[in-house]
């Protein structure tokens, strides 16, 4: 059954790094699976763990966040604030019974668009192996 | 605004054939038709042309549209040229969205129904978001009319030069006691083997005497702060132990300074220098500096102080303090260059080990009139060399150090070459991975060293070794063997050589990463600083007023840095002459009727942007200093913090419409 599954992923990326690794893989015609619905921010560091939390109410598979790898921050350290923040959403989203492997931190710089094609494929695959999102299933909220 | 006078016009662009035939742009389009407050929603060729820009002004006239959403290429594209279009129109230009259905969805989706799927979810989400859009502002201010180069090699200096030519304030900071960078140390340049130091030194001189020109050698830059047109920039002055104002110049110190023995910087450590020196002799300015490592006073507190009877202008002063100063600038450019690579990790050619297998730039300047032989090429035994090899590609084009190509080895290779043979008549061997001379004369300078003589064998060296294949043979005692492949032949070689010069590849210059962590511009995989676009933007950066010349953004020969620095250079005028910035629109704003006082906000900015009102125990944002990073909004218990464009609402909406 899972090999007809096509989850629903959501990337919150940061303007300055991967969202433009992600152009770059775009205009270096680097595909990957359409799963994947990138969301522009500014900066990790403005990732509330509200947008994560919603995403996966809203039914969203897997959430997978891009910034820039540390000390290459826009916004200087932006990165690092998000890093916490979002191994406190992960615990979190255990207790609730999802499989941390649904969240994903991942640092793709501006210039690597072949590491943002392989890590969303990757992503993806991980997610189609855990199968849908409980959120699905049944009402864990 | 009510929500029910919201008006959406949305655009899908065909691209040309870019998004068009992957994208099912009609389905999209009226797909489109069916959302919420969308009023029209049409499909055109090129939404960036003039006629699709007029599409747009048109209809937000006709039909009174009050938001507009274009679903095309990345907003990094035509964002701005959107916008511009809205404003004309006659409406705010944050009542805008772009949905990125080209990068996003036609260039990396390999099946058409999965990238219309994927591009309607895209439009969705702008649908979504753009009907929260608030109208923002952004404020003019006016910019520092003055420019920071960082670093005085040849792009540096050309860079100040132009800046200050063109009557503009420039401060210039060199971290060595000299300006002159790795340029100064060539003898001969390539195709048209002019000589460096006769193209160089006059504009030394030039940076040195420019009257818009502020020189600061010998110093580092410590912070950088601020935005566009009004950077706050602070100056490490590292001491020289000399009064500059007093110096003459005149050299008798070096002279009389009685440590003699530490390895020349400058020559590559094949000469020696004095505890007191001047890097070389053209050197601008012409200050020496005292080593405080290895001058008898300073080092030691041994009694000495020749160099302080022997001046006559009584320049020196052991007690110079390094001195920050504080500068504010305009606009940044950078020109940090490159290093040499290290060839010590590749034993197999030898370096460090055999006494004959030199760098490029250790060659270069053992060539060098002003060098450790007077421009003789010489071997350590002080006899010329009868047969030398040349290797390419030492560290460049290797997948386990530099995967890219260093760009001026090659070419840099066969003026050695040439240089070999016209001094010392030497035979000359150049092993080559291919030979690449891209530029105007190179090819004609290859086909012309091919002509002199010198044997070019297509194979990537093996090995240099002491193992001679004839130990008996008296003519080659105490050489090296050069073990190759001939690839066009496939023949191995074996040859027997006095001389190995490894043609070693551009790294970015230490410390290059320190800068751009201080400055915000971001680096490539191998350090290299990131262009604001590769082809279009080549000296611009994503900070806005910071720009880059020659090699710190990648291996460049001298014409290329030239001209690049020149680019950098009229970039930044630019900027400055038009008088004034706008602020940024997407920024932090605190409601005050939420703030508690906490001042958590305070504690998490980076930019100092937020401060404390005491008397009415809220916080403030200070839009000048507010970059919009949003941390704060974050970390802001009460929701009283919000980046403008990036609101919780704006975000949720957009997660709301592809999710659900």
């Amino acid at each position: 059954m899972n090999d007809q599954f096509e989850p629903q992923i959501i990337a919150l990326v940061c303007n300055w790094c991967t969202y433009t690794a992600a152009d770059l893989a775009g205009t270096s015609r680097l595909s990957y699976p359409s799963n994947v619905r990138l969301v522009r921010l500014m900066c990790t560091g403005m990732i509330d763990a509200k947008y994560i939390i919603k995403a996966f109410l809203d039914g969203a598979d897997g959430v997978v966040i891009g910034g820039c790898h540390p000390g290459d921050c826009h916004y200087i350290n932006g990165n690092l604030k998000a890093t916490k923040r979002i191994y406190g959403v992960g615990k979190i989203m255990e207790q609730f019974g999802f499989e941390p492997d649904r969240l994903r931190l991942k640092w793709i710089g501006a210039s690597e668009g072949l590491e943002f094609q392989k890590n969303m494929a990757e992503f993806i695959e991980t997610i189609k192996q855990l199968g849908p999102s409980p959120v699905k299933s049944r009402m864990i909220l | 605004m009510k929500r029910d006078q919201i008006n959406i016009g949305v655009y899908i662009c065909h691209c040309g054939m870019n998004i068009s035939p992957k994208v099912d742009v009609e389905a999209v389009a009226e797909f489109a038709e069916g959302l919420a407050h969308v009023r029209i929603a049409r499909d055109y060729k090129f939404m960036c042309s003039s006629p699709g820009q007029e599409f747009i002004i048109d209809d937000i006239r006709q039909y009174g549209l009050n938001r507009i959403v274009v679903a095309s290429c990345s907003p990094r594209m035509h964002e701005a040229t959107f916008r511009n279009a809205c404003e004309t129109a006659g409406i705010n230009r944050h009542y805008f969205q772009m949905a990125n259905i080209r990068e996003q969805a036609a260039w990396v989706t390999l099946d058409t129904k999965e990238a219309t799927a994927k591009a309607m979810d895209l439009v969705a989400a702008a649908v979504a978001r753009v009907t929260y859009h608030r109208p923002l502002e952004s404020r003019e201010v006016k910019v520092n009319k003055s420019i920071l180069v960082i670093g005085g090699g040849i792009a540096g200096m050309q860079a100040a030069i132009s800046s200050g030519n063109a009557g503009y304030q420039v401060y210039l900071i060199e971290r060595e006691p000299s300006i002159g960078g790795h340029m100064a140390k060539f003898d001969k340049t390539f195709p048209t083997l002019d000589c460096a130091a006769c193209i160089m030194t006059p504009k030394m001189v030039e940076v040195g005497q420019h009257e818009s020109i502020r020189l600061f050698t010998y110093s580092e830059v410590v912070s950088v702060e601020g935005f566009v047109g009004n950077y706050s920039v602070r100056i490490l002055k590292k001491p020289r132990f000399i009064d500059e104002s007093k110096c003459n110049g005149c050299g008798i110190c070096m002279e009389k300074c009685p440590i003699k023995k530490i390895p020349s910087e400058f020559n590559e450590n094949l000469s020696f220098r004095t505890a007191i020196y001047s890097p070389f002799p053209q050197a601008v300015p012409n200050t020496p500096v005292i080593d405080p490592d290895h001058c008898r006073i300073l080092a030691e507190n041994k009694p000495c102080g020749a160099c302080e009877k022997f001046c006559e202008a009584g320049a020196i002063d052991f007690n110079q303090q390094p001195e920050h100063m504080d500068i504010t600038v305009g606009s940044i450019i950078i020109a940090t260059g490159f290093k040499a690579f290290d060839p010590e990790p590749l034993v197999q050619y030898g370096y460090g080990i055999y006494p004959e297998v030199y760098t490029s730039l250790e060659f270069e300047r053992l060539n060098n009139a002003t060098g450790p032989t007077g421009g003789s090429i010489l071997m350590k035994g002080g006899d010329f060399p009868k047969r030398v090899a040349i290797i390419h590609c030492v560290g460049s084009r290797d997948a386990q150090y530099r995967e890219y190509c260093s760009r001026v080895c090659c070419m840099y290779s066969m003026k050695f070459a040439h240089l070999v043979r016209e001094k010392t008549g030497a035979e000359v061997w150049e092993f080559y991975i291919d030979v690449r001379s891209p530029g105007k004369l190179y090819e004609e300078f290859y086909n012309r060293v091919q002509k002199e003589g010198v044997h070019m064998i297509r194979g990537r060296v093996a090995e240099v070794t002491d193992i001679l294949d004839d130990p008996e043979n008296s003519e080659d005692k105490g050489r090296l063997t050069v073990v190759a492949e001939n690839t066009l032949t496939r023949r191995m070689l074996r040859i027997p050589v006095d001389m190995v010069i490894l043609s070693v590849g551009l790294e970015p210059a230490e410390g290059a990463g320190d800068v751009g962590r201080m400055i915000g511009v971001s680096s490539d995989g191998n350090g290299w600083f990131t262009e604001l676009h590769a082809k279009l933007a080549p000296v611009s950066t994503v900070i806005k007023g910071v720009f880059l010349a020659g090699c710190c953004q990648g291996p460049k020969d001298i014409p290329d840095t030239v001209a690049q620095a020149m680019g950098a250079s009229g970039e930044a005028v630019a900027l400055l002459s038009k008088g004034t910035v706008m602020t940024r629109a997407e920024i932090s704003f605190i409601d005050p009727d939420l703030c508690a006082g906490c001042q958590t906000c305070v504690e998490v900015c980076v930019y100092n942007a937020i401060d404390f009102d005491e008397g009415r125990g809220i916080a403030t944002v200070n839009e000048l200093l507010c970059q919009g990073c949003g941390s704060c909004a974050v970390a802001c218990p009460s929701s009283a913090a919000s980046i403008k464009h990036f609101t919780n609402r704006q975000v949720m909406e957009e997660l709301e419409a592809i999710l659900i």
